[in-house]
């Protein structure tokens, strides 16, 4: 479904702030998965993420989404495939118009923009029903500015709005990292019902161990660029959450050290 | 009674300026300054055609798509090009002098005795008054000035009309939400590129009426007379913005501009006749600018409640 073949990617390359945040990393996710990330600060994940939803080009290797080539596409135009929700809740709505407006500009996600009236009779309905769904009373609010709800509500919000148009592929980056814990609960359930009513391919990345212990088929570790870990199935079910703190203390060890003094130190003692 | 009817077609007229740079500054949250250069390439435009013996309303035409090419150079140097929107203004804005005076062949066209958009209108209401004059709560009031107040007043809500309903289409919304939020607005496969050429264009193409329109109720098109008029435009929409506050709906917000305008031409007419000069208008415009943006955040920090603040860019993103 998504494949990545040995894609790089350096930032302020041939600085002294140089960051190598993805190196010639290969990666498939089958259709249907749920895929959790998780990493250390800088270890790439969110690289990762912005590298398919098409934030920048690589500066090496190739992405393909339903084996068709998306590595030189803008984010625009991957949107088609790409449902996104990021993990400022803000991020993700445009104040000023109405929930209503919001939902409608989401459910035509990578369709063309016409002289159309953009809210039409008809839509209502189904916009009361997902929103009904989320469970906090926002199908009343459809016609307020949606810049008057909370975070959490616009969080939830915006997972609805990816998941209208139904996407190929979800892409989460962090986005309950900047809610209180009860939104980052019910966005979190929220989620999971989506996910897998539609049956959809999720790329989630998680700053909590244990969203990464109890959910999605497959759990990747990045450090330094690359997957360090990478299990499905009966192995994901086999890491718990502490299990994945002291996976986390060893890779922070590490990278205590930069790369340059890995690459010296490391081959030294081998 | 004559003034009071002038200072409001020059208003409607300058509500259309208001118009395009609402477009710019808040629908797409652009600070556009090609405005100065469009406005008055408008107005050459449009003389230099009628001058030429075209008809003023396929001037006027033309006018609004010399507009629209010179907010396409605008957007072409701020999205392709790399370069900071108020720069890309500023660069327009520069070449469009030079560009307005090769229009024109010189620095200034009079445009007396030339049938103007107003000209129509005008023959109307002499067929109905019988005669040159009109009578309005016993004033005489000479019909040209009658006929500019109302084609200026059926131009400019049809602009308000065309824009209430352009914003609420699938296109219209796109730009609102991309000036809101550009980040998402391309995750749901729209170019935010592709918006602020748009927005831009059409931004300037109502300027460019404007500058046509004022061209034409003044008789005239000077190489500087558009100097300045952005902080014009900006004015109706932060005057209208005042009186109807942050939050309001899409048609209030249109209608404030429209309102701002006419109201902020008075403010001017009053400034004058207590003495200032024409030439003190820009002093005039600077400071009500000023007044409008300072005294709401005023009113707060004495009193302790908020009316409206209008020096937060993007209002509702501010609150959230």
């Amino acid at each position: 479904m998504l494949r990545l073949e040995a894609v790089s990617k350096t930032f302020f390359p041939g600085t002294p702030g140089e960051v190598r945040a993805l190196r010639s990393v290969d990666l498939e996710l089958a259709a249907g998965s749920w895929t959790i990330v998780i990493g250390t600060n800088g270890s790439g994940k969110s690289t990762l993420q912005g590298a398919v939803a098409g934030a920048f080009t690589p500066d090496a290797g190739r992405i393909w989404i339903d084996d068709v080539e998306v590595t030189g596409q803008p984010e625009h135009a991957r949107a088609r495939w790409i449902g996104r929700v990021f993990q400022d809740p803000f991020a993700g709505s445009a104040p000023s118009l109405t929930v209503a407006e919001n939902l409608a500009l989401a459910e035509r996600r990578g369709q063309r923009r016409g002289l159309r009236q953009l809210i039409r009779a008809g839509s209502r309905a189904r916009w009361h029903g997902a929103l009904a769904e989320i469970g906090l009373g926002l199908e009343s609010r459809l016609d307020d500015p949606i810049g008057l709800l909370s975070g959490g509500q616009r969080q939830a919000i915006t997972l609805v709005m990816a998941s209208l148009a139904r996407p190929r592929l979800l892409l989460l980056d962090e986005h309950t990292a900047a809610l209180d814990p009860r939104s980052a609960e019910l966005v979190i359930g929220l989620t999971r019902r989506i996910i897998e009513r539609d049956g959809l391919t999720a790329l989630m990345v998680t700053h909590s161990m244990a969203q990464a212990a109890a959910l999605g088929d497959r759990l990747i570790a990045m450090h330094r660029g690359r997957p360090w870990l990478d299990v499905q199935g009966s192995a994901k079910r086999a890491w718990r959450a502490e299990r994945l703190h002291e996976l986390f203390s060893e890779m922070r060890r590490e990278d205590r050290f930069d790369d340059a003094t890995v690459g010296i130190v490391v081959p030294a003692y081998r | 009674m004559t003034v009071l009817l002038s200072t409001i077609a020059l208003g409607l007229v300058l509500a259309l300026v208001g118009y395009g740079v609402y477009l710019s500054f808040r629908v797409l949250q652009v600070p556009d300054l090609t405005v100065d250069g469009s406005f008055t390439l408008g107005a050459a435009t449009a003389a230099a055609l009628m001058l030429a013996g075209w008809d003023p309303f396929t001037a006027t035409a033309i006018a609004a798509l010399a507009g629209a090419l010179a907010g396409l150079g605008t957007a072409v140097m701020a999205t392709r090009l790399g370069i900071e929107g108020i720069l890309a203004g500023i660069l327009s804005m520069t070449a469009l002098y030079s560009i307005n005076l090769r229009v024109m062949g010189r620095s200034n066209l009079g445009l007396v005795g030339v049938a103007t958009i107003f000209s129509p209108a005008d023959a109307l209401v002499r067929r109905l008054a019988g005669g040159p004059e009109v009578v309005l709560w016993g004033q005489a009031v000479p019909s040209d000035v009658v006929a500019q107040a109302l084609t200026a007043l059926v131009a400019v809500l049809a602009v308000a009309g065309i824009l209430w309903w352009f914003l609420r289409t699938e296109l219209g919304s796109a730009l609102r939400a991309g000036g809101d939020n550009p980040r998402m607005i391309r995750a749901l496969g729209v170019s935010h590129e592709w918006l602020v050429t748009l927005g831009l264009m059409l931004g300037n193409a109502l300027v460019a009426v404007g500058g046509a329109a004022f061209a034409q109720l003044n008789a005239f098109a000077d190489a500087s007379m558009g100097i300045g008029i952005v902080v014009i435009g900006l004015a109706s929409v932060i005057i209208g913005r005042a009186l109807v506050g942050q939050a309001a709906a899409l048609p209030v917000l249109l209608a404030s501009v429209l309102v701002g305008s006419v109201l902020f031409r008075m403010l001017v007419a009053i400034a004058i006749r207590t003495g200032l000069e024409p030439n003190d208008l820009r002093m005039i415009t600077a400071v009500v600018v000023l007044i409008v943006l300072v005294v709401p955040g005023l009113f707060t920090r004495l009193t302790g409640s908020t009316i409206i603040s209008l020096r937060t860019k993007g209002g509702p993103r501010a609150a959230a």
